[in-house]
């Protein structure tokens, strides 16, 4: 049985806003095993791309996380990431937990070349490896000096002092070489063609695929344990999709990561996830094994979604309403408004989690 | 029954103004250093509009004019605050040659709102009007009348100032308006650079393009369509331009250009004390009150303006307005 | 049914400035020779990929864009049409200038044009940006009626209301702003300021690209009722090809500016013939896990529409591609049952 993790529990969130207190996630509860890919699938304002940056704890003012816990489990020992430090923070970013994100323009920075932001990443993380690689290759006299110290000590004044002068600090180059190599390998296992060329690319030469695919590449910069994919296809062809699904898939195996897929599109949800997990107005309303969930949707809001799907020879069948307004939600079970099936307890009390077949689990009152 | 329903249709559509009145006034709420601008600006107004109260005209030396600031004698040095001289109370003091500052104060501010609204308001619909027209027909016409505006923008200001008054006032024109012209004609690019950058964002959103799609005529298009969502910018640049301005024709003034002798305008006051601001070597500072109390004024007149269009610029900004 | 909307080889090409003199260095030929027509009361489908110029064409149809080149022809009968190829034959002939200036969409000029505009509207892709941020919902949708001078004063708000209520929304929405609503109802306000003046002709841009699932079913239904009800016909573009594939009745693929294959929704859906349209229907992910698709890969990204590879603008990566592909440009073939397609493949 593989383990957990990421264990999400009880998590609560609110924004501050203008208008109200918005109650973006209530008590939202999500565990991801490790090796697999658990699909978030949801409409607009459902809470899946909050409860994304919130494993980051990277929720922006006027959001305040208020509640519960996010357990991860770093090298063995379950570590609860809204209790930690910024500096621990930091260094799970990036390198055990990365984030894809929805539009790749503006996921990255356009005054920069594809190579100088995927270096980025690298050094922040992996700096004492590729030091170390430095030191194993042939180095000049300075250079066997600086480099060890630099190992030693990461901010070393000596280091921080040469590199600003003008001709001595060359040494860098080395470091910059051992970098480059390392992004143009990772661009090749992107299936990025001509490699050497796109590294020296901005981000504005890019198409959309291929910006994508170096955001994928700085996520998977340092091998995280964690890839947390926000959208990543939606504003593209769907020719292209195919392409970055398909890189994902092969790269998922090639490295290992767990995934955790977040999009409203169910088409994709089937084609990638092992298991889904369904949100509706901050809430996480039912959670399976993907073939269990098409073939067999309890909630009424899953039934609904799937119904909702355009299929030729039938009339389009919505689902009534509007989603409610976090600012004041519905008490009780937030979906009762719209559910066809609503009984007087829905109006009350919020359902709590059942397992209702092995592995199944819905939050339901009809249950 | 009419009427009735009139009256409903009309509170129905000051509905939504009124709630985005409401969010405006919060956003104000939110900063006070906006709060203070506000403040400073609505007391320079009160006390522009309550002049021929707080300082009654009537003096004889006035000539029956009261921007003329009163003249209580005719000795050179200045008297502190408090003192009565030749029988009148001059709670501020007065100024070398004996002119009131109190009434130069309180009279100033009413002039420097009539320098910064005819200086401020003409720059700007010239700008509008230049700025709107070259950002929507683009082309040749945007070229020509960029160029037009950057020649404009190499005028120094402050010479072309000296050639209208030169030119001007010999046919008639009051010195202060021939400043005021000059700051117009050198002002108004300022405004038609910033609406056409507005103009130019504007022009390729698709409502814009819907509104053309159903037989929208280019003017409607630019009234209706794209100034209201393009003058923000405009109204910043205004709020922070009539504290410029008004601190420029000071600055004039000083120097002997700007308002005629005994006009009250805070530089003007200040320009009398010119002779004053370092006193007797026993007591350099004794006549702090010719140049400080104007100041102030200034200061304080400029800062609000500046401070209200940081506001207006935090709250007007659509882009962080609805969060 | 007759044919109501036709257009003949639609050209729209964007110019390319460069250098010190902003001389032409290019053009960008977005729309390159586009021949189609629509029949009356027919829903369109028009799909692609970002850069295929679906949208450019649409917007040339309508005249949002001037083409460069081509015909359109809006309920213009067919004597006239036969008439005007006849004589496009032989030389330019006043007779010539005064037909096409009389039924040709792309000439059309002034008032007569304004007078068009009242037939044919668009709904935009996202009604965030299509609706003006600064005006009430009743001045947006009230707008269409007082610049084509149908209405005035109190009628005006009264149709309004009338449009408004077609589409499920209520009086006490007309005095809001459009950011006061969510993304269905924008673009509900959207579709009421289309319907207001009563076109013909409808050309729906992306229309359910930027809301949820759930609301898709309310506005595909909502087009499928309003179809029937004011007897309009549409033009739907999306690159979402299992939503045209519900709703359209005929649909073409179009790829760099060209048409590439065109039939009936069901025939184009069970049997694709041009590779490219192959390999876009396959690379739609399917809601069910259980069934496995072959899938077809395409290699490379979408060329740029300036530079169009030589020959068929499919063939760096077309996995059939042959040695005539990259010398001759394909013509479209009639493969029976309305079913064209243009691809060398299927020459005779």
């Amino acid at each position: 049985m593989a383990k957990d993790i990421l264990n999400i529990e009880d998590l609560v969130l609110r924004f501050y806003t203008y208008e109200g207190i918005v109650e973006a996630l209530d008590k939202v509860n999500l565990s991801v095993k490790e090796g697999e890919t658990l699909g978030v699938v949801g409409e607009t304002g459902c809470g899946k791309t909050v409860t994304g940056y919130s494993t980051l704890v990277l929720v922006p003012p006027p959001g305040r996380i208020e509640g519960g816990h996010i357990l991860f489990d770093k090298e063995g020992e379950k570590v609860d990431l809204l209790k930690q430090r910024e500096s621990l923070l930091r260094s799970i970013r990036g390198k055990d937990i990365s984030m894809i994100f929805q539009d790749p323009r503006s996921a990255l920075n356009p005054i920069f070349t594809v190579r100088e932001q995927i270096a980025e990443v690298i050094l922040h993380h992996r700096r004492s490896e590729l030091i170390e690689k430095v030191l194993r290759g042939s180095l000049t006299g300075l250079e066997r000096r600086i480099y060890p110290e630099m190992l030693k000590h990461p901010r070393s004044l000596t280091h921080r002092i040469l590199s600003r002068v003008p001709v001595v600090n060359r040494y860098k180059r080395k470091l910059r070489d051992v970098v480059t190599e390392e992004v143009v390998k990772l661009l090749k296992e992107m299936r990025i063609p001509d490699p050497d060329r796109v590294a020296e690319m901005y981000p504005h030469e890019l198409s959309g695929g291929m910006a994508q695919r170096v955001v994928i590449a700085m996520a998977l910069a340092c091998n995280p344990k964690l890839l947390i994919a926000d959208e990543p296809t939606t504003n593209l062809d769907v020719t292209i999709q195919l392409q970055i699904l398909n890189l994902l898939r092969e790269l998922k195996r090639r490295f290992g990561s767990t995934i955790e897929y977040i999009t409203h599109d169910l088409g994709v949800i089937a084609e990638m996830c092992d298991r889904v997990a369904v949100m509706y107005a901050g809430n996480v309303v039912e959670v399976a094994g993907v073939a269990e969930i098409f073939k067999n949707p309890l909630h009424p809001y899953t039934k609904a979604l799937l119904e909702s799907i355009p299929r030729p020879g039938r009339p389009f069948k919505s689902i009534e309403g509007t989603v409610p307004s976090l600012i004041n939600p519905p008490k009780g079970c937030r979906f009762h408004e719209r559910c066809q099936h609503a009984m007087e307890i829905c109006t009350r009390e919020k359902p709590s989690l059942k397992e209702i077949e092995k592995e199944h689990y819905v939050h339901c009152h009809l249950y | 029954m009419e009427t009735r329903s009139k009256l409903h249709e009309l509170k129905l559509a000051m509905q939504p103004t009124m709630r985005e009145l409401r969010f405006t006034i919060s956003r104000i709420r939110s900063s006070p250093l906006s709060i203070v601008g506000a403040a400073i600006v609505i007391l320079f107004i009160v006390i522009a509009l309550a002049a021929p109260w707080l300082a009654p005209p009537g003096h004889l030396s006035q000539g029956g004019n009261p921007y003329m600031i009163p003249k209580y004698g005719i000795k050179a040095t200045p008297q502190p605050p408090g003192t009565t001289v030749a029988g009148y109370y001059a709670r501020f003091g007065t100024t070398a040659w004996q002119y009131d500052i109190y009434y130069g104060c309180i009279w100033g501010a009413s002039s420097a709102f009539r320098v910064g609204i005819f200086v401020v308001v003409p720059s700007l619909l010239i700008g509008l009007l230049m700025g709107i027209i070259a950002g929507y027909y683009g082309g040749y016409l945007d070229e020509f009348l960029m160029r037009f505006t950057d020649i404009i923008i190499a005028f120094p200001s402050l010479i072309l100032c000296m050639a209208f008054i030169v030119v001007l006032v010999p046919i008639g024109v009051g010195r202060l308006d021939a400043v005021m012209l000059a700051f117009v004609l050198v002002g108004w690019p300022t405004y038609a650079r910033l609406i056409r950058g507005e103009v130019l964002r504007i022009k390729n959103e698709d409502y814009i393009e819907a509104a053309k799609s159903i037989g929208c005529s280019d003017f409607r298009v630019i009234i209706r369509h794209i100034l209201p969502n393009s003058v923000y910018p405009v109204v910043i640049m205004a709020s922070l331009d009539i504290g410029t301005i008004v601190l420029g024709v000071a600055a004039l003034t000083f120097i002997g250009l700007g308002a005629p002798e005994g006009w009250a305008d805070w530089g003007q006051l200040i320009a009398y004390s010119r002779n004053f601001i370092y006193g007797r070597p026993d007591n350099p500072y004794g006549y702090w009150y010719t140049f400080v109390i104007p100041g102030v004024f200034i200061s304080f007149f400029t800062l609000g303006w500046n401070l209200l269009g940081d506001a207006f610029r935090d709250i007007l900004d659509p882009t962080i307005r609805r969060k | 049914m007759s044919i109501f909307i036709e257009t003949d080889s639609l050209k729209k090409h964007y110019p390319l400035t460069g250098g010190v003199f902003r001389r032409r260095v290019g053009e960008v030929k977005a729309v390159d020779g586009v021949s189609l027509s629509i029949q009356r009361n027919e829903c369109f489908g028009l799909v692609g990929e970002s850069g295929c110029g679906k949208t450019t064409f649409a917007k040339t149809v309508i005249r949002l864009l001037k083409p460069d080149s081509g015909h359109i022809f809006f309920n213009v009968s067919e004597d006239v049409k036969q008439r005007i190829a006849e004589l496009e034959k032989g030389k330019n002939s006043p007779e010539l200038e005064k037909l096409l200036g009389e039924y040709d969409l792309a000439v059309f000029k002034g008032k007569k044009l304004k007078s068009m505009r009242r037939r044919m509207q668009i709904v935009y892709q996202d009604p965030t940006r299509s609706l003006n941020p600064r005006m009430l919902v009743k001045d947006i949708v009230g707008e269409p009626l007082i610049v084509q001078k149908l209405a005035k004063g109190a009628d005006v708000r009264k149709r309004v209301l009338e449009m408004l209520s077609k589409l499920g929304l209520t009086a006490r929405h007309m005095y809001r702003y459009p950011h006061e609503f969510s993304g269905g109802q924008r673009q509900r306000i959207a579709i009421a300021r289309a319907l207001v003046t009563n076109p013909e002709f409808v050309v729906l841009d992306e229309p359910t690209s930027s809301v949820d699932v759930s609301v898709r079913a309310q506005l595909l239904n909502l087009f499928q009722d309003l179809r029937g009800e004011l007897g309009l016909t549409y033009l739907f573009i999306s690159h979402d090809l299992s939503v045209v594939e519900c709703i359209a009745d005929k649909v073409a693929v179009m790829y760099l500016g060209k048409i590439v294959e065109m039939a009936s929704t069901a025939e184009l859906y069970a049997n694709p013939l041009h590779p490219y349209s192959l390999a876009l229907f396959t690379s739609i992910p399917i809601p069910d896990p259980t069934i496995a698709r072959k899938r077809i890969e395409l290699r490379g990204e979408v060329p740029s529409p300036v530079n169009p590879p030589k020959g068929c603008r499919f063939h760096p990566r077309c996995s059939e591609a042959m040695d005539a592909c990259s010398k001759e440009e394909p013509q479209l073939i009639d493969m029976g049952n309305g079913h064209i397609v243009a691809c060398h493949l299927y020459k005779k």
